[in-house]
């Protein structure tokens, strides 16, 4: 017997935009995603803020940055360690 | 070089002190630069009582460790050391530790330096502090 394998794409959040959206994860299918930026849009109705930075499998990565089945990408604000 | 996130309350001098003891060749280090970040009571003008502290397990350690890698280089450090709490803070503990350790001064506080400003501005962590009108998350980092 044969199985679809469903191709995901796991969405994080962090900090103020996780309260912001409400998830602090989701998974979400990858058919007809081809960027970070196709991933925000998935996720959420609200506009993209200008400030809010992106990663993909735990790395800076730009809205326009190509993703694939698998990946892992994350949503945050503007950091404030140290 | 050693880059640790930690939960828990820690002495950034015995830090420095059994670093230099555990993992330094006595003798060939003529310069160590230390920066320790402590948390204040207050912020914007407001009274604060305790912080929690954020960060992306994973994506942090390695963004701490690139940077410090990449510091050991440019400057040729003997070796350095980073260390970050996360999770409840409160006023007057210790928040971030960076040491950079060289045969000279100059090398050894320019990368200090870079360090500490690269930390701020690109490694993943977030402060939320609580005051006694409720909780914020801090939006920015100050300048300096």
């Amino acid at each position: 017997m044969l199985f679809k394998k469903v191709m995901s794409i796991q969405v994080r959040f962090f900090a103020s935009l996780r309260e912001r959206v409400g998830h602090t994860r989701l998974s979400i299918e990858s058919a007809g995603i081809a960027t970070a930026r196709d991933v925000w849009h998935a996720v959420s109705a609200s506009p993209l803020d200008e400030e809010m930075l992106v990663a993909i499998n735990k790395a800076y990565a730009s809205l326009d940055k190509a993703v694939s089945d698998g990946d892992e990408v994350a949503f945050f604000p503007p950091v404030t360690g140290g | 070089m050693r880059v640790e996130i930690r939960e828990t309350a820690f002495d950034p001098w015995l830090e420095v002190s059994a670093f230099r003891r555990d993992h330094l060749a006595a003798g060939r280090i003529g310069a160590s630069a230390v920066f320790v970040g402590t948390m204040r009571d207050f912020n914007e003008g407001d009274d604060v009582k305790s912080m929690v502290l954020e960060h992306y397990p994973g994506m942090t350690e390695q963004h701490l460790e690139t940077m410090t890698q990449d510091a050991i280089s440019k400057h040729q450090l003997s070796d350095a050391l980073v260390i970050h709490r996360v999770g409840t803070i409160l006023p007057a503990d210790d928040i971030v530790l960076v040491a950079a350790f060289s045969a000279h001064r100059k090398e050894a506080l320019i990368a200090c330096r870079e360090m500490m400003e690269t930390l701020k501005s690109t490694a993943p962590f977030w402060k939320k502090e609580s005051l006694a009108s409720g909780e914020r998350w801090v939006e920015k980092n100050t300048a300096g």
